[in-house]
């Protein structure tokens, strides 16, 4: 496992951590549901070409408790744009997954300069009444790790806590997590991304796990249709929602291959 | 002490089998389940009872606010109440109450509630709580993260609209509105009473102490389950350096009294085992939502009813354990305190236990719970005004109780004129 430096960005007085790894040209990326408690394999692929950089958003697992500031989409926005700035993403090749995908496609959206080439993993944003997005937030406790993973297994070990820290601090950090998604998308995961489709010119690939429990595949035709850059979808079989902790090296190959 | 008479308005014709062909009372509960036919007789008595139970001489008739809920048929308490200010006379009428942050502009509640404080010569109990995640974040869509914050800011605009004489401009972090003038304005100066009914977060303590405000623990688990979360208000309000005025707190408790207690059990076994059994048929994904519990509650370990339900996205064990712990027959109903019965001796022994141990003065009960009739509704309410209530008016006589309404002089109220349709008169 590569051990990744670890620097901070400072936005509303909270800090994010950001963490980099890899040497070659800069590659961005945004965790999804739950955020990155810890250092995962799909990181280590991406780091094997690119200088992989991964900054955590606002009250996800390394951003304290930004999400507190941040009250409308557009707090949020500007949030990410900074980050991404602080992080020196500007202008870099972007990834991301499921939250962090739509506000990766947002940015791209607004500031066009801001990325090069987009990679988004079942991201959210959108709703289909006729084919509804899973509620992520009404779910039985046992049914959470199969809901965002093919293998259940790679969300419980992305989310146990780390032998011998033992602090009541982990099980809050991964509650915040779900917290500042929701902060940003409950109810449905509506947040009208699709207006600003339309905006989003850089070429963009849309990555879907085969298994998506969340995300339903319908939705990668209508970020395609919305899009104006170039668009390719892409099926990861064998992958859930998080499709980047079941299958890190297809996941990875493919966003390196798209970013080559 | 304050004897007041509670109703959830619960629907009493969930069928036998709900528990195993339904997953939960709460949120998605089927429509189907639903005879509007039915509601109109089930609202009708349950307005008499509680008209009853004011006759009666209960110090307060209590109401509260459900959404998409089986066992309250109260979305909006603040109809029933009113109705209830033109059918009573000197009871207090308790709203407890409006969840403040479902509100939009949440003027409408300091709006509402002055009508109702009008309508009765001021006798409103304004209750504020933050509301359950069923009601506020599932049924009605709020937003888990910013709920409390949104409650709290409703909170500072409901009392400067109630207490502020010149029009003014709210310009708060989720509400703004540029002239708040609210007509008409509350009887009660400066505000109608404010309760909070709440779980059990120091928070929450914190800020009834600060606000100088009753906290009410609504569990319906009983005084048993009930004693550590009130212990732990008072512990916390020593440590800020308030008395034990009894009448800073409420408590909600089950009874069920009749001649003896072999007949009290078996006339409300199955009332009480319809509520544990059906009413409380919850289903686990609607407990919890991230952000609904403060990370200080979660960190302190200190649950409510609420609060410990909101663990469930963290806690598996302990949850789904509470949930099957959860006695739902008669035997371990009474066993754990969740329903208080007997003869009225046995009652008057247990209540007084209750209100001393707990310390509390606003002792608010259940006599009508899951689907018991009107006839046996009004009969535990006649057998508690007659043989109960009178040997524990004096419980806490020592208190002063400063958080009860103030209504207008009795000859000063308006008579409203009694219920007598032409038709029904020229009929007779």
């Amino acid at each position: 496992m590569t051990e990744p430096k670890t620097t901070s960005v400072e936005v509303n007085g909270y800090s994010c951590r950001v963490w980099t790894a890899g040497s070659g040209p800069k590659l961005g990326f945004l965790a999804g549901f739950g955020g990155l408690p810890k250092w995962v394999p799909f990181l280590d692929a991406l780091a094997r070409e690119r200088t992989v950089i991964v900054p955590s958003l606002p009250g996800f697992p390394g951003g304290e408790r930004g999400h507190l500031a941040l009250d409308s989409h557009l707090d949020w926005l500007l949030a990410v744009r900074q980050i991404l700035e602080g992080a020196g993403l500007a202008g870099a090749d972007l990834a991301g997954s499921s939250v962090g995908g739509s506000l990766a496609a947002e940015v791209a959206a607004l500031w066009p300069a801001m990325v090069k080439r987009l990679a988004l993993i079942a991201p959210f944003g959108l709703f289909d009444e006729n084919d509804p997005a899973t509620d992520p937030w009404a779910q039985r406790p046992p049914d959470v790790p199969a809901l965002f993973c093919a293998n259940p297994a790679n969300w419980e070990m992305l989310k146990a806590e780390p032998e011998g820290l033992n602090s009541p601090e982990w099980p809050i950090e991964q509650v915040r997590a779900s917290e500042a998604a929701a902060r940003i998308f409950w109810p449905l995961g509506n947040t009208k991304l699709e207006k600003r489709l339309p905006l989003i010119t850089a070429p963009t690939l849309l990555l879907w796990g085969g298994e998506d429990k969340v995300m339903p595949r319908s939705y990668a035709g209508k970020f395609a249709k919305g899009i104006t850059g170039k668009t390719e979808i892409k099926v990861i079989p064998g992958a859930g929602h998080l499709a980047e902790l079941d299958k890190p090296d297809e996941v990875a190959a493919a966003i390196l291959g798209w970013t080559r | 002490m304050k004897l007041m008479w509670f109703h959830l308005m619960p629907y009493t014709e969930l069928p036998d089998d709900f528990r195993e062909k339904n997953p939960s009372v709460w949120v998605d509960i089927h429509s189907s389940l639903f005879d509007p036919r039915r509601a109109h007789h089930m609202y009708n008595d349950f307005m008499d009872e509680l008209e009853f139970a004011a006759d009666c001489g209960f110090d307060a008739i209590c109401v509260n606010e459900h959404h998409s809920n089986g066992y309250g048929l109260m979305p909006s308490p603040n109809l029933v109440a009113s109705s209830l200010a033109r059918r009573t006379t000197d009871t207090a009428l308790c709203i407890l109450g409006n969840s403040l942050a479902l509100y939009n502009p949440p003027t409408r509640v300091a709006e509402e509630m002055a009508m109702i404080d009008c309508i009765s010569g001021g006798r409103l109990i304004a209750g504020f709580p933050v509301g359950s995640p069923m009601d506020t974040c599932y049924a009605y869509g709020q937003n888990p993260s910013m709920l409390r914050e949104r409650y709290l800011e409703a909170h500072d605009l409901v009392l400067k609209a109630w207490t502020e004489k010149k029009t003014f401009a709210f310009n708060g972090r989720f509400n703004q509105q540029r002239y708040v003038n609210i007509w008409p304005r509350p009887i009660q100066r400066p505000h109608p009473p404010i309760w909070i009914p709440g779980g059990g977060s120091v928070e929450t303590w914190q800020w009834c102490a600060e606000m100088d405000y009753v906290y009410c623990y609504l569990s319906y688990y009983g005084y048993k389950a009930g004693q550590a979360t009130m212990t732990g208000f008072w512990n916390e309000m020593a440590k800020l350096g308030k008395d034990r005025n009894p009448y800073r707190a409420g408590f909600l408790q089950f009874v069920g009294v009749a001649e003896t207690r072999e007949q009290a059990l078996e006339l409300y076994a199955e009332p009480a085992e319809y509520f544990y059994g059906r009413c409380l048929h919850i289903d686990p994904r609607f407990a919890g939502p991230p952000g609904y519990a403060t990370e200080e509650t979660q960190r302190r370990g200190i649950k409510g009813m609420v609060s410990q339900a909101a663990d469930a996205s963290r806690d598996t064990a302990r949850y789904e354990t509470k949930f099957q712990t959860l006695a739902r027959e008669m035997d371990a109903i009474v066993d754990k305190g969740y329903v208080i019965i007997g003869s009225p001796d046995e009652v008057v022994e247990q209540l007084t236990e209750v209100a001393t141990n707990l310390n509390v003065g606003h002792l608010m009960m259940l006599l009508q719970f899951g689907n018991m009739s009107k006839d046996l509704a009004k009969y535990n309410t006649q057998l508690f005004a007659e043989k109960v209530m009178p040997r524990l008016q004096h419980v806490h006589s020592q208190w002063e109780d400063h958080w009860w309404p103030q209504p207008m002089e009795k000859q000063e109220r308006a008579e409203p004129a009694s219920f007598h349709p032409a038709a029904q008169a020229a009929a007779e």
